[in-house]
């Protein structure tokens, strides 16, 4: 029997007013891989990803995460799913009054529940696997360096031992070093916990680095899927043009945002 | 375009909007009883609109309750009604200036302040990270600024009460030489219980309209920079005139009959 994706997208639809921004997405992805979605902007990516979070709700289609359908969930049964998940946002999207460590123990608090003090000691732990010092716990987002929020956002993302991870654009804004960095402790990360993960970027040495299978977006479809070996040979003009950043090629860029 | 489709679209923009903040109350009210309680962000609250709002409120009604005596003595004195200056004072700073005046100027203070940071919250996605940390975005950010508008803006107009009604007191014992022993008997026996309660009525809606307004332009502001601005001062204003409306049917409902 084959097993079951851990998270199952089929016919997802989302449309904002006339425009329609995801037409009908059908993806698989099993336990334990690190897909990468890439794409230009304005393709959908991160609508694609607030719908898998339930941030967005699609007007057609299904999402499963193991099994189940999570559109239908509400409630209680809504913030239990939640809580598994861990989310790397584009910009960190730290919470500029709190204090760093509260920024990363605000999961473990709010949602599992962890008292004050040993959330504090986990929020320590796992900014010292992001490499950042205690010192940095006590500082305040607006007084970190981009590199150093996308750490803690990390941090964040992992604090609960998450078993599926989401990251938007994870090296954007960043330097190609800090953007390595930033790219290794996503491996070791996912690798330590086993987590099941959805990157989206444009970023193709981050794809290259993270991903095990890559997918591309264009138009709110998938139009090409496969292993991350399969990328510089894929056959599609589209993703040909994509990951050697080529003008000229069948995708026009969108000059409007949506 | 045509006379009546412009009409059309304000009405129907209009009532979207109305439906919008409706549902918006509803949701932050249906969240006020059930827990989770963050007590931690209620006192901050509470310490934001009303401990930091306590100069610029006292010194307003202390300007408007000393302009208003010397206002009213003029007056009067066309009348030889001197007498009343001080029944008048305190009637009007209690049941309309105290808590219209400490209602506007806390309005164009903490809503656009709430606004802003909501707002800001909402477009560096914030409060998507909230959602994604479990945690309901209006319990932890609307409720808590509802619950200490509610609690701190009558303390703040019993403030602002006192002090106006001491500005007037100020002006006529010192420049017009009013008695102090009279004037406050008289501002005692004029004041009765109905305006206490009405004035006190009022300030706890205009504490709720001044934080629903600021949560929920912020809440729905888009647009970067330019977003927030324009949330900031929508809340403003439209806090402003909803405290205006608010008050003149209060003052109907109790007074008006």
């Amino acid at each position: 029997m084959k097993d079951t994706p851990k998270i199952a997208l089929d016919g997802v639809k989302k449309r904002f007013g006339s425009k329609v921004v995801l037409d009908g997405v059908t993806l698989n992805i099993a336990k334990g891989e690190s897909l990468v979605v890439i794409g230009g902007s304005g393709t959908g990516k991160s609508v694609l990803l607030k719908c898998i979070l339930g941030l967005l709700k699609p007007e057609e289609g299904s999402i499963h995460i193991d099994g189940e359908n999570t559109l239908t969930r509400s409630g209680k049964s809504r913030r239990e799913q939640m809580a598994r998940f861990g989310m790397l946002f584009q910009g960190a999207a730290l919470f500029d009054s709190l204090p760093v460590w509260e920024n990363v123990a605000f999961g473990l608090m709010k949602a599992h529940g962890v008292k004050r003090k040993d959330a504090r000691d986990i929020a320590l732990e796992k900014l010292g696997r992001v490499g950042l010092s205690e010192d940095v716990g006590a500082l305040f987002p607006d007084e970190l360096s981009g590199g150093m929020k996308k750490r803690v956002g990390l941090a964040r993302a992992i604090a609960a031992d998450p078993d599926i991870i989401f990251f938007d654009e994870p090296t954007t804004g960043l330097d190609p070093i800090m953007s390595d960095i930033i790219n290794d402790l996503i491996v070791e990360s996912v690798r330590d916990l086993g987590a099941t993960t959805i990157t989206i970027t444009h970023d193709m040495a981050s794809a290259r680095k993270i991903a095990h299978s890559i997918a591309m977006l264009h138009k709110g479809q998938i139009i090409w899927q496969g292993s991350q070996d399969d990328v510089d040979n894929s056959g599609n003009a589209y993703v040909e043009q994509f990951i050697h950043g080529r003008a000229e090629g069948p995708i026009k860029m969108a000059v409007r945002k949506g | 375009m045509n006379f009546f489709a412009i009409i059309g679209r304000f009405t129907l923009n209009a009532l979207a909007a109305l439906g919008r903040l409706t549902l918006f109350a509803g949701q932050a009210l249906g969240h006020l009883a059930r827990p989770p309680f963050f007590i931690r962000n209620i006192s901050q609250q509470i310490l934001t609109i009303g401990y930091f709002s306590l100069p610029v409120v006292g010194l307003t009604a202390l300007f408007t309750g000393a302009a208003l005596a010397q206002q009213i003595y003029v007056g009067s004195a066309r009348f030889n009604a001197e007498s009343t200056m001080a029944a008048v004072v305190v009637i009007a700073i209690v049941r309309e200036l105290g808590p219209v005046l400490g209602g506007l100027m806390v309005a164009g203070r903490v809503s656009s302040a709430m606004a802003a940071e909501i707002g800001t919250m909402r477009v560096t996605e914030q409060i998507d990270a909230l959602v994604t940390l479990s945690t309901d975005p209006y319990k932890y950010l609307v409720v808590p600024r509802l619950i200490a508008g509610v609690i701190t803006l009558p303390f703040l107009v019993a403030v602002a009460n006192i002090i106006g009604v001491f500005g007037g007191f100020l002006v006529a014992t010192q420049r017009l030489g009013f008695n102090a022993g009279n004037y406050l008997s008289v501002t005692m026996n004029f004041l009765e219980a109905t305006d206490i309660v009405s004035s006190l009525v009022k300030a706890a809606v205009f504490g709720f309209i001044i934080a629903l307004m600021g949560s929920y332009h912020g809440y729905h502001s888009s647009g970067g920079a330019q977003g927030v601005g324009r949330a900031t001062t929508d809340a403003v204003v439209s806090a402003f005139i909803l405290i205006l409306l608010a008050n003149l049917i209060i003052t109907i409902m109790v007074f008006g009959s």
